[in-house]
């Protein structure tokens, strides 16, 4: 019985870790950019929580409404002023200057909110469960992997039923052709960047309510939706999911054998999957 | 124009000149336990380990194309390499160096095994997650401190030299030697075949493939061979530091952030970048590292700034106005004037 | 002569160091067929790219109604009428027929051609409305890359070899159509390497040859022998 109790916690576990990977999987899949400072975003978010909890006195779930939108315009302003300009065929300056954005927001966070690891709390929420026969599930966590599948539901129909997925398929198909459509892909790459910081705006907060975070942890939320992504295939949202929670469910089973083993677990089942299916389960790109 | 009169080379006048100024200057800095201080000599040392850590990194994602953010990996794995060997092995601290570089290119092997299947940027990524594995793992192993690190017992940096200051001098010219030793065999590498098949892949992946390189096999040996010097420089790190901790062994931005801006600031792809990179990022750090933080956000917009405006970094722009190569890698066709006639 | 809706004066095109295009000028008149023919290496596509901005130019070097558009955007030629039915289709794999019809009419300028219109051309097409672009065959393809470039009610169009690869009973059903395609006031420029097909649908021609005009002139009356001059270089 507690082995099913900690698949169930790695499996609600992965829902977060799915937030986590959806923005990345997103902007992979629209502009063939991985983003390295995409933890540090994710960890930008919880304090964006912090800060607009402390000042209006929001709960963390309706801080949302203010975090989700600066995240938006921060992302369409850091692609079109910063990113796009690193784009094209070799695959460094991407890498680079996003990784050197990871420093500079590790730092910028290090400087305005010091080294303290800090919580979002999110009152009563934090300890409801629901019994389930002798499972007793927390209501956070079932929340995070509900607003999971909302989130990928959401990216999923914006790709396939909405102009504007059809505006980012058609460019990450063939740049120069979606061009001559009308599509400036600037202000596309801007606006799928735009809606990566949205989620990750979410992932974020999600986060930020689960377990305390201080401004180091950025590089190892990057690396689980980073396993989460090649895990569950690339370009294969509802892979992201499964790719999460394979993940997750690995890390309560290594923390069941000993408390030790929990990441590790994580980095193992991914590079055995690595191993034996390095395109992922659910392919849809070639990487 | 007589075809005749041209011929080419790969030597140049400036080559020739930095070769005489570079031994003289390696020759000074040989001397050094007799001219300089305990503390300039400590700095310097960190600075050519620093030095050979960047030639490294440049030599995989400056020519093999292989852009890794998991080198501290190697570091770590060297360093802890080092405190087993000599505690448990009882092996002498020079010897662990050597056989600790072997053990780092056995384990790189099926390393690149698994993470060559990533490409680009999902690359560079999956060496951070090994660099993890590697980090926690080490933390399980409670004889070597687990999480909380160990120190290197006194008996066995004795063994080194027995007064402090000859210890001081012997890892002050491991250090120098070390690097001395990484930038000549990146130079010679480069030199030879593979240095051309390397060239050729930065350029062009494609057209190298076809034109009969194997590539997967070039950048595997590349890899290999980074990967045990990089461990040899990370026992000759914690050499010097004498205590080792997994979070310090296995730190991204010690090993690697540190590394890729030295890189980027002074020129990816080129032998002399590294070096110019080293000595600029000393310098801003001596002059900077009191700001904490702030220098930090610096060095971060300074390397994006460069990676957008000048891509070849500073060694980009100095080759770029007078045309000099300090270490002679390219063919330049060149005229030789015979005597007038008339 | 009507007033010209596209002017190139003195168009130069490069390729990092290698030039394609030397000082070309060219003129393309309101509502007439102009084609381009050319040997393989010649600059054709280069010039349609040109055009259409994807690849970039001086300001003056490309005049549309009156506007110097050379250094404008892709996107930004194409709002202003002009579309490119590119040599090899170039369909969006990931869209279906129907959304790469709907994405070429997204600059939503106003005209006779709509989702409808496009389905009463090529009927085949609204029976494969919702296959995946990919598993068409060569010439339905064709028709959706015709389709998707006419559903932005352009006013200039540019074929850039549409027969190419096409089995010529397929290639014949396009040209039939073509009339009834360029009919409705467009102007159109025509890229094609089958010389008697590009003459039988134009009213001028221009030939290039190693990125200059070596030729140009009335479709109608044209002698074979001076084209191979011009196409060849030699008599």
């Amino acid at each position: 019985m507690e082995w099913v109790n900690a698949i169930v916690q790695g499996t609600l576990l992965g829902g977060l870790y799915a937030l986590f990977a959806a923005g990345l999987s997103l902007i992979f899949g629209v502009m063939r950019l991985v983003n390295i400072a995409h933890g540090d975003l994710i960890v930008l978010g919880a304090y964006l929580g912090l800060s607009v909890t402390t000042v209006l006195g929001l709960n963390p779930l309706l801080a949302l409404i203010v975090v989700v939108p600066i995240m938006a315009a921060f992302g369409y302003v850091l692609q079109r002023g910063i990113l796009n300009q690193t784009l094209g065929k070799d695959i460094l300056p991407p890498l680079l200057v996003t990784f050197g954005l990871s420093v500079i927001i590790q730092n910028a966070l290090l400087e305005s909110y010091s080294a303290d690891p800090q919580k979002l709390n999110a009152g009563a929420l934090e300890t409801a469960s629901v019994a389930v026969g002798s499972l007793s599930m927390g209501l956070l966590p079932l929340l995070t992997f509900g607003i999971a599948i909302a989130v990928i539901a959401a990216l999923q129909w914006t790709f396939y039923r909405t102009a504007l997925g059809r505006a980012f398929r058609a460019t990450s198909d063939n740049q120069e052709i979606a061009q001559l459509m009308g599509l400036n892909r600037r202000h596309i790459f801007g606006l799928a960047m735009a809606l990566a910081l949205s989620v990750t705006a979410i992932a974020g907060i999600m986060l930020g309510i689960r377990t305390s975070f201080d401004p180091s942890i950025g590089g190892g939320r990057l690396i689980f939706g980073f396993e989460a992504v090649i895990i569950g295939g690339l370009g294969n949202l509802w892979g992201t999911l499964v790719g999460g929670v394979i993940l997750g469910v690995a890390q309560a089973i290594g923390a069941k054998i000993d408390p030790g083993w929990q990441l590790l677990a994580g980095h193992i089942a991914f590079l055995v999957i690595l191993a034996l299916r390095p395109n992922g389960l659910f392919p849809r790109i070639n990487g | 124009m007589n075809l005749s009169n041209l011929h080419v080379t790969r030597t140049s006048r400036a080559a020739k000149a930095a070769a005489v100024v570079g031994a003289l200057i390696l020759i000074v800095l040989i001397a050094a336990p007799w001219w300089a201080g305990r503390a300039d000599m400590r700095l310097m040392g960190e600075l050519f380990l620093y030095l050979a850590l960047a030639s490294l990194w440049n030599l995989m994602a400056g020519y093999a194309g292989l852009v890794s953010v998991g080198q501290q990996a190697y570091v770590g794995f060297g360093g802890y390499m080092l405190f087993a060997l000599t505690i448990f092995g009882g092996i002498y601290p020079l010897g662990a160096i050597a056989l600790a570089g072997v053990l780092g290119a056995l384990v790189a092997v099926p390393v690149a095994l698994l993470i060559f299947r990533l490409r680009g940027a999902y690359f560079a990524i999956g060496t951070w997650v090994i660099a993890e594995v590697f980090r926690l793992s080490f933390a399980q192993v409670s004889a070597l401190g687990g999480g909380s690190g160990s120190s290197l017992p006194v008996g066995i940096v004795k063994s080194l030299a027995a007064s402090r200051s000859g210890r001081e001098h012997l890892s002050y010219w491991l250090a120098l030697g070390s690097t001395v030793i990484v930038i000549a065999a990146v130079y010679l590498l480069l030199r030879s075949r593979n240095g051309l098949a390397l060239t050729a892949i930065r350029d062009n992946e494609l057209a190298a493939g076809s034109l009969g390189i194997d590539i997967w096999r070039t950048k595997f040996v590349v890899y290999v061979v980074t990967a045990a010097l990089t461990t040899m420089i990370g026992a000759l790190i914690f050499l010097q530091k004498l205590r080792i901790s997994p979070d310090a062994a296995f730190s991204v931005n010690d090993w690697t952030a540190f590394v890729i801006f030295i890189v980027v600031i002074g020129g990816i792809g080129t032998i002399e970048g590294p070096i110019i990179g080293t000595l600029i990022f000393f310098v801003l750090r001596e002059t900077l590292a009191d700001l904490g933080t702030i220098y930090l956000l610096v060095l971060g917009v300074v390397a994006i700034v460069i990676m957008l405006k000048a891509p070849n970094g500073i060694w980009g722009l100095i080759r770029g106005r007078f045309d000099i190569e300090l270490f002679p890698l390219s063919f330049r066709v060149k005229t030789t004037h015979p005597s007038k006639k008339g | 002569m009507p007033d010209p809706i596209l002017t190139l004066q003195g168009l130069n095109a490069f390729y990092g160091d290698f030039q394609a295009l030397y000082g070309i000028d060219l003129e393309v008149a309101e509502g007439e067929v102009l084609a381009i023919i050319g040997a393989n290496g010649a600059g054709k596509t280069t010039l349609m790219r040109s055009i259409s901005s994807l690849t970039q130019n001086r300001p003056e070097m490309v005049r549309y109604r009156g506007e110097d558009i050379g250094a404008l955007r892709a996107d930004e030629v194409a709002a202003r009428g002009i579309a490119l039915v590119p040599e090899g289709r170039q369909l969006f794999p990931s869209l279906s027929v129907e959304e790469n019809l709907i994405i070429g009419g997204q600059i939503g300028r106003k005209g006779a051609w709509s989702l409808p219109a496009i389905y009463k051309l090529f009927p085949i097409l609204e029976e494969r409305r919702h296959q995946q672009s990919t598993s068409l065959s060569g010439g339905q393809q064709q028709m959706v890359a015709i389709g998707r470039a006419l559903m932005a009610n352009p006013d200039l169009i540019l074929f850039d070899e549409i027969s190419l690869g096409l089995a010529p009973i397929i290639i014949k059903d396009i040209y039939a159509a073509l009339p009834g395609i360029i009919g409705e006031g467009m102007s159109a420029l025509i890229v094609e390497q089958d010389i008697t097909k590009a003459l039988a649908v134009s009213s001028r021609f221009y030939c290039l040859q190693e990125g200059r005009v070596s030729l140009e002139g009335t479709s109608a009356t044209i002698a074979r022998e001076d084209i191979s001059r011009a196409y060849f270089g030699v008599a």
